[in-house]
């Protein structure tokens, strides 16, 4: 570029000015034709490609001989979040046994960060608390590891602690597949260890429909 | 007096910076673009905080929409040599006696979504007009005297052994029909499904 300028200064000094030619192209169209690639391609283009969330079910055993129930786990450590429609959650500690009087009391909860999430960070606290410095600790470069690593880490993590919740999603009929999204994307977010999908139990859904009378 | 002579302005621009930029641009967006697959229905997916990219082969997509339609999806496989879903459609078509030409099959191939009882496809395939198509869509049947969507998963699996499943359900599907085809897959020995969702960051603190 530069050398062109001082090209010109050069020939000022010169007899013969050639004569001057535009430089300069109608670029008006081409332009347009980019204008119009760059819409097609914006709007077409799918930028974030879509997450999925891993879920695995336990297995079904087609063993008729066994009784088909919930898995055997410490009552005082089960949380039962029971889902019904029109965005009402409700959750209970401990069994529902109809031979074993009285029921546990249910509380009524919400999907917002004061409802459900609040009562898991609670009972979960000492996981969270571990993970989270874990967490921070890669953040600010203080330990360096593969992703891999830090995530067997976290497992182990929830491994060792022996009074996290161990949470027992239901859902009746009434639910949307939003809220259980909702419900086991806060397992994610409390970092529960353990939590499964399991089939609501009739005497749940009683106890669903006395509390919501 | 002279008139004065007001000094002659070009009326062009110089647009060489624009069309730099709009070159860099259409560069970018031709390179980055993958094309969004014409679904055949819309899915509004849930919100969660999974970062987890969903993988692009080897995937059987089950779709659910809000008025609790099944539709159906498998990729070709991880290259342009395997067809699976030729594979696929042809012993769809043995197991129900019908008999799909190697057009058809073709275009079946190509294709992306569907959810229609296997009688339909031939009609989906070879018609042209939009508004039949979009009325052949009635999601796959899946009721226990004639369970296809459990046939359909089946064969896929035969087909591509290593396929993972996905469901892909609409936030305000109901959780009824989401949970059959969650039991229509274990039944078929599936235990592991992806759920496809929307990312979407949520902060957790513990309180003090």
């Amino acid at each position: 570029m530069g050398e062109i300028i001082q090209e010109e200064k050069h020939e000022k000094g010169g007899k013969r000015r050639p004569k001057k030619h535009s430089t300069s192209i109608d670029m008006t169209p081409m332009v347009d034709l980019m204008c119009l690639l760059i819409t097609f391609f914006m709007l077409t283009t799918a930028f974030s490609k879509p997450k999925v969330m891993e879920i695995t079910m336990p297995e079904k055993t087609e063993d008729t001989a066994k009784p088909k129930d919930a898995p055997k786990v410490a009552a005082d450590r089960t949380v039962n979040v029971l889902i019904t429609g029109e965005d009402e959650l409700y959750y209970y500690i401990g069994l529902a046994n109809p031979n074993e009087p009285p029921l546990p009391t249910m509380m009524k909860t919400n999907y917002g960060p004061d409802g459900l999430r609040k009562f898991l960070l609670e009972r979960n606290a000492n996981v969270f608390k571990q993970v989270t410095e874990l967490k921070e600790k890669v953040i600010k470069g203080e330990l360096v590891v593969a992703d891999s690593t830090l995530n067997r880490m976290i497992r182990e993590i929830k491994k060792s602690d022996k009074k996290s919740p161990i949470v027992l999603i239901k859902a009746d009929e009434k639910a949307k597949y939003k809220h259980i999204v909702d419900v086991i994307d806060e397992m994610a977010i409390c970092n529960i260890a353990q939590y499964a999908v399991v089939d609501i139990a009739p005497i749940e859904i009683k106890m669903l429909e006395s509390v919501q009378q | 007096m002279p008139k004065i002579k007001m000094p002659v302005k070009s009326p062009h621009i110089d647009m060489t910076p624009m069309v730099d930029l709009f070159s860099l641009l259409l560069t970018f967006f031709m390179l980055t673009t993958s094309f969004r697959p014409q679904e055949a229905t819309v899915i509004d997916s849930p919100f969660s905080v999974s970062e987890k990219q969903a993988p692009d082969k080897d995937l059987i997509t089950l779709i659910i929409d809000s008025t609790n339609r099944i539709f159906f999806n498998m990729d070709n496989g991880p290259d342009s040599s395997t067809k699976y879903r030729i594979d696929l459609l042809k012993q769809m078509g043995e197991r129900y006696s019908i008999k799909f030409s190697d057009k058809e099959l073709d275009k079946f191939s190509k294709l992306n979504s569907y959810g229609m009882p296997v009688k339909d496809i031939k009609t989906w395939l070879t018609t042209d007009d939009p508004k039949v198509k979009e009325e052949l869509q009635q999601g796959i049947p899946m009721d226990t005297v004639d369970n296809e969507l459990a046939m359909w998963v089946r064969y896929a699996r035969l087909v591509n052994p290593r396929a993972e499943v996905a469901i892909k359900g609409d936030g305000n599907a109901d959780y009824k029909v989401v949970k059959q085809v969650m039991d229509l897959l274990q039944e078929n020995k599936v235990n592991k499904f992806n759920l496809v969702t929307n990312l979407m960051k949520e902060e957790a603190k513990l309180e003090d």
